[in-house]
């Protein structure tokens, strides 16, 4: 058994709305998954059917390889988008109370909330109300209360929004630490810079559809476009130079310094005859650089979801 | 799943009991009410002292001894001065009023010339004994034109009450119906307070949830209508320690009062039954008061006590799960309180018309068709049927298939009810926004 979760076919719609269509899906066990899509496209839905909070028309959910049943919710920590804790209780207490609810008994929790506490070095917040922190200082503990009963399935919905930068890292990572001690995580977002940094696998969900899922690194190669950045040492005038090259090649874009006499241009090649050209390329002059462009997981995101509106 | 919905209560019982404002109620509630009751005490106390004075300028000859002093009123006589003097006077002397009686040679025409003068409007209890003492005077005076004697009208105004008694021959007596309905009505009181106050706070505690976005966090270990079902029995535990603790504390404390300050609480009672006059006054007690007092206590010893208390919380505890979870849903159904009222309206009109119409009808006949239906519709019947029990079931009080079928239907709309609120409930707590219509809240049903 490889994946932690299997959607199949999955649909949900509200009256007349539908949110999701048909989703598949395999989540693999011990990686971070990034569930990817513009706000309103579905993500919170599928969460929300895995933590069992609304429940799916059709399709399957399959969790370690049973459909999913209530007890599967005390193996499951989700961070919600829309989160919060109450006011006007104590940290402390509050905490308990989230991870009992979660099955833990309450001696084994106090101690991993210590543990926890100190770790994230807030430990003189037991007896303060969530109403007293900022709300960065919230975030700690809502963080902390998701993973303390040591979930097999993490789901992150939007974890660092509300983080300062520092704090944002110190949680991201957590997460990759919670990954090596052999979690598998869940990830949605719409920012796409953490993604990079993060996940293995991606699902692009747009209006209620899944139109791209894969590993992040096959995906890229098949996002790749030939496209190469190139840097030029040339003995004579840029100008001149560029010339030649245009004759032969299909320049994009290009910039000449004249001090350095280093002249920076983008390629693109036909197909994939890289040596060919790079030994054309340094017969004639010296070359510094020479690289494929792989697009970003930004790039990749905005050119499917136009490629599917321009279907339609 | 049990002991998540322990942990739900405690938290929720806790929540509200460490509340500082529901502190505070606890507290300061029964000193209010005790309170209250001593001022109107006193107030009544003082309003009994003072006596008010009438002036009479009394120029015809057929009233002479007719105004007596009375406890709360007494009468000065004025003799040979002119009206305009007489009104002078009085206000100078600040007398209540003036009466004239002009000299007339009829005593129908003194009567109808007759004019009670005033600063401000009278009290209706003046002139109610002004007017008594002329019509007994204006029927004894055509009474003894129809030739019977002084001697013999006093004879014919004896007082009398009629002997009552059942078909049993067991003798009862006056007003022990009232007395029943308001027994009954004391237990639906309370259940329409109940409900009014901790359903509230079923429907603020849903709301600060749903405001403060902790709910999705739960509802991921939780299911919603276990969340639901805690959090009302967590707020019915905090208001049934708080009633607990009114009723012990209000006693004691009226206890201590009455102990201190020697007010007597007894002739408050009658002082109230007697101003009621024509509801078969309780506290007007014929020849005999301690064997009819006896016959009260009888009676009201003789109210189906155990039946009353048990159902009592049969319907205490299916009416408040009915209207709590209806609250419940309002809370999830908004995003703040002041969006409650257009919800919250149709759901106090039913507890408001249980009371005044169980009150007016069950008074007037307790088994009578309005009554009757009252009692059977599950949303009133809590109050309604709690009014007619005291009459007992069966033979002269509420027939047994009445009261089986009211709990039917009360239990049969406390499921429904509650699954459709859980549904409104589990949708609403998710949803952000605006404030839903009707009949989107019906759309919700759906989801």
């Amino acid at each position: 058994m490889d994946n932690i979760l299997v959607a199949k076919n999955v649909s949900k719609s509200y009256g007349d709305y539908t949110a999701l269509s048909n989703i598949s899906l395999e989540i693999p066990k011990n990686c971070i998954y990034g569930l990817l899509g513009p706000n309103g496209a579905g993500k919170t839905t599928f969460i929300r059917i895995i933590n069992q909070i609304t429940y799916q028309d059709s399709g399957e959910v399959l969790f370690n390889g049973s459909p999913l049943l209530p007890e599967h919710v005390s193996l499951i920590g989700y961070l919600p988008e829309e989160r919060g804790l109450y006011k006007s209780m104590k940290v402390g207490e509050q905490a308990l109370y989230l991870a009992q609810l979660k099955g833990l008994s309450k001696s084994e929790a106090k101690k991993r909330l210590k543990y926890w506490f100190e770790r994230l070095d807030i430990g003189d917040w037991w007896n303060k109300k969530i109403q007293e922190l900022s709300k960065g200082m919230a975030q700690k503990i809502q963080f902390i209360v998701t993973v303390l009963h040591e979930p097999q399935l993490l789901i992150f919905d939007e974890p660092f929004s509300g983080f300062d930068p520092i704090n944002a890292n110190i949680i991201k990572d957590e997460i990759l630490l919670l990954k090596e001690k052999g979690t598998s995580i869940i990830f949605s977002t719409h920012r796409m810079e953490s993604v990079e940094e993060l996940c293995d696998h991606i699902a692009l969900i747009h209006k209620s559809e899944k139109i791209l899922d894969g590993k992040l690194s096959e995906i890229k190669k098949a996002y790749k476009n030939n496209i190469f950045n190139v840097g030029l040492e040339v003995a004579q005038e840029g100008e001149e130079f560029l010339k030649i090259l245009e004759e032969r090649y299909q320049i994009l874009t290009s910039s000449f310094d004249p001090n350095e006499k280093q002249l920076d241009f983008t390629v693109q090649l036909p197909s994939n005859n890289t040596a060919k050209v790079l030994s054309d390329l340094s017969s004639k002059a010296n070359v510094n650089r020479f690289e494929e462009t792989i697009p970003s997981a930004n790039d990749i995101f905005i050119q499917t979801v136009n490629n599917k509106e321009n279907d339609r | 799943m049990i002991d998540k919905l322990g942990l739900i209560i405690k938290r929720e019982y806790l929540a509200k009991v460490r509340n500082k404002s529901f502190i505070i109620m606890t507290i300061l509630s029964p000193i209010l009410i005790v309170g209250m009751i001593v001022l109107i005490a006193y107030l009544t106390k003082i309003n009994d002292s003072e006596k008010r004075v009438i002036s009479v300028l009394n120029e015809s000859q057929f009233f002479k001894t007719e105004f007596k002093a009375t406890e709360s009123m007494s009468y000065v006589l004025f003799e040979n001065i002119s009206l305009q003097e007489a009104k002078d006077s009085t206000s100078s002397l600040g007398y209540y009023g003036l009466l004239h009686l002009p000299n007339k040679s009829q005593i129908e025409g003194v009567a109808n010339a007759s004019y009670l003068y005033t600063k401000d409007n009278p009290n209706t209890n003046i002139t109610q004994r002004l007017e008594g003492v002329f019509q007994k005077k204006l029927r004894q005076k055509r009474l003894v034109d129809l030739g019977v004697s002084v001697e013999q009208f006093s004879a014919v105004e004896e007082p009398f009450e009629i002997n009552l008694a059942t078909f049993e021959g067991a003798k009862s007596v006056k007003g022990i119906n009232e007395i029943k309905v308001w027994i009954g009505g004391l237990f639906g009181y309370a259940i329409m307070m109940f409900i009014i106050i901790y359903g509230t706070f079923v429907m603020r505690s849903v709301i600060e949830e749903k405001t403060s976005r902790i709910i999705e966090v739960i509802i991921s270990s939780v299911k919603p209508f276990q969340l639901m079902l805690g959090k009302i029995i967590g707020t019915s535990l905090a208001g049934i320690t708080q009633f607990v603790i009114w009723i012990i504390s209000a006693s004691l404390l009226l206890f201590l009062v009455v102990l201190f300050l020697d007010i007597d609480l007894g002739a408050m009672a009658t002082e109230n039954t007697m101003t009621r006059g024509n509801m078969n006054a309780v506290g007007q007690f014929p020849a005999s008061p301690d064997s009819d007092m006896m016959l009260y206590a009888m009676e009201i010893m003789n109210i189906p006590w155990a039946l009353l208390i048990s159902s009592f919380l049969i319907y205490f505890i299916l009416g408040y799960f009915i209207y709590s979870s209806i609250y419940a849903s309002i809370g999830a159904a908004v995003d703040n309180e002041t969006d409650t009222q257009q919800f919250v309206f149709p759901v106090i009109l039913p507890l408001m018309l249980g009371i005044y119409v169980g009150f007016f009808s069950v008074f007037g006949n307790p088994h009578g068709p309005v009554a009757v239906g009252f009692s059977l519709f599950p949303l009133t019947s809590p109050i309604v049927m709690l009014m007619r029990l005291p009459g007992g079931i069966g033979e002269g009080g509420v027939p047994l298939w009445q009261f089986i079928l009211s709990i039917v239907l009360l239990i049969m709309a406390f499921l429904a009810i509650v699954w459709l609120a859980a549904k409104i409930y589990r949708v609403g707590i998710l949803m952000y926004g605006k404030r839903p219509t009707y009949r989107e809240l019906f759309k919700w049903l759906r989801y």
